[in-house]
């Protein structure tokens, strides 16, 4: 697993990245009531909003790590968007992503790194 | 945050773990680590301790020493039924400016030879000039040394009955001061979250034992501001700041059921306050905007700052949320939102929500009844 700066966790699951948010992500966030998630099919840029996490206190974005197409959304989020705080890690994932190049994900902290990152 | 004053029941949120944030001045708890939705939800099921020790505390008795003078002098900044609040007996009420919008509301007591105010922490200072400014036949004095302590929920009397055996019969917006181990506790059966309860003023020197013994009982929690907002919210109650200021008056706010008929144009003490002419004048014939209660459809809340809309396309906005969220009670969000006061209730209006117009629907307040004890 790798870990983006904006508190994201990255896994790669065959030729797919799913993207969630870390344990300390979730509880900064504090509960989730809304989870607000792009359409499957959406092409999209670094850096660009891809979804929206509403939580009791505020709206906090999440951003494409890595350029790619949105293949598929966790749907659970609507019904129940307190996964993202009761299982952030596995339940509680956004979305998985088609990219052109695996190999980009070497650019990211490992596990390690991103524990000294959040002390 | 050096410069952040601090309530007397600082060190105590700390030892509970609390996240603090700078609010009014103060260094506050906005949550404790059970966080915001369960502390939500405890205080509706069970008794909720909240700290209000940042609000201001105001003693105004007349120069004169009779309590008639005092009252009919209030009654020349505050809009509502003074003279006729008997002894014992609290009333929300607020200051008025020469414009006709709210300085500050605020909870007023009758205590026999005194009148005991509580204003919100933003406001200490514009209330109190306002009263100086007001009443130079009345000593104000802001109570030094006092923290203020809110218990509240379905579990609050039978906590406080445990240290003071006669709070059950204390009804709805009564006052009394009572002593607990030597300590004088000045208790009021009301609050801000529509739950029955209590706010009890203590010395700072004994706040944090009353607290402690407090938070030792089963039912009762630390709550922090972060659900302080969401209860008040569920109950339709205004914050200072965000739901109305010095430009909204009484009428816009829907804060007419506060203003007594006798102070109502032809009543017996109609008017005589900073603004009346336009107060009075909004309460007979009404506002073109008026604060509104909104049921966004779906889960995303509207937040404050949100524009709404009368179309899903096109247009000016009609209006924009002053508190918006999500209810824990009533799994749901919620907003108030000043809008047009001829839209009927059930209306349906869009609120654009980072570019997409929701549907919302105009809804009367509270969210959630409140459960006052009567």
């Amino acid at each position: 697993m790798k870990f983006t700066e904006d508190h994201e966790w990255l896994r790669v699951e065959g030729d797919l990245v799913i993207v969630g948010i870390t344990e300390h992500a979730s509880e900064q966030l504090g509960d989730v009531v809304f989870v607000d998630l792009p359409e499957a099919g959406r092409t999209v840029t670094t850096g660009d909003e891809v979804v929206v996490i509403e939580s009791v206190k505020a709206a906090s974005d999440i951003l494409a790590p890595l350029d790619g197409e949105i293949v598929e959304v966790n749907d659970a989020l609507a019904e129940t968007p307190a996964l993202v705080n009761e299982d952030p890690l596995e339940a509680g994932w956004f979305f998985k992503m088609k990219v052109a190049d695996l190999s980009a994900l070497d650019g990211f902290m490992d596990e390690a790194a991103y524990k000294a990152l959040i002390g | 945050m050096a410069d952040l004053n601090r309530t007397a029941l600082h060190a105590l949120h700390l030892r509970l773990g609390a996240k603090m944030v700078p609010f009014a001045g103060y260094d506050m708890p906005v949550q404790y680590p059970a966080g915001v939705l369960k502390e939500h939800l405890h205080t509706r099921s069970a008794a909720g301790l909240f700290d209000v020790g940042h609000m201001g505390q105001v003693l105004v008795s007349a120069i004169s020493g009779r309590q008639a003078d005092a009252a009919l002098a209030l009654e020349r900044l505050i809009p509502v039924d003074i003279a006729g609040l008997a002894e014992g007996r609290q009333r929300y009420g607020f200051l008025t400016n020469d414009a006709g919008g709210i300085i500050d509301d605020l909870m007023i007591a009758n205590r026999g030879d005194h009148f005991f105010i509580v204003v919100n922490a933003s406001r200490k200072a514009e209330d109190l000039a306002a009263l100086r400014a007001g009443l130079p036949d009345c000593d104000v004095a802001e109570v030094p040394g006092r923290g203020l302590i809110a218990l509240q929920g379905p579990g609050a009397e039978a906590a406080l009955a445990r240290l003071v055996p006669d709070a059950p019969e204390f009804a709805f917006m009564d006052v009394g001061i009572r002593n607990w181990q030597g300590v004088e506790l000045w208790i009021s059966r009301s609050g801000y979250t529509g739950e029955d309860g209590f706010e009890i003023s203590v010395p700072d020197g004994f706040a944090e034992a009353l607290a402690e013994r407090l938070l030792e009982m089963p039912e009762v929690a630390p709550i922090g501001l972060g659900a302080r907002d969401s209860l008040r919210l569920e109950a339709g109650l205004c914050l200072y700041g965000h739901d109305i200021d010095e430009e909204t008056s009484p009428g816009e706010a829907s804060l007419g059921w506060a203003i007594q008929k006798i102070r109502r144009a032809g009543g017996a003490r109609a008017g005589g306050f900073p603004g009346a002419e336009r107060v009075l004048a909004e309460l007979a014939d009404g506002t073109s905007r008026k604060r509104r209660g909104l049921r966004p459809e779906g889960r995303a809340p509207m937040r404050e700052g949100v524009e709404i809309y009368a179309t899903e396309d096109g247009g000016a906005p009609i209006g924009r949320v002053t508190s918006g969220g999500f209810g824990p009670s009533i799994e749901a969000p919620m907003a108030m939102a000043y809008l047009p006061a001829d839209l009927p209730e059930g209306s349906t209006v869009y609120g654009d929500v980072r570019g997409k117009r929701l549907p919302a629907r105009i809804v009367p307040m509270p969210f959630r009844p409140a459960t006052f004890k009567r």
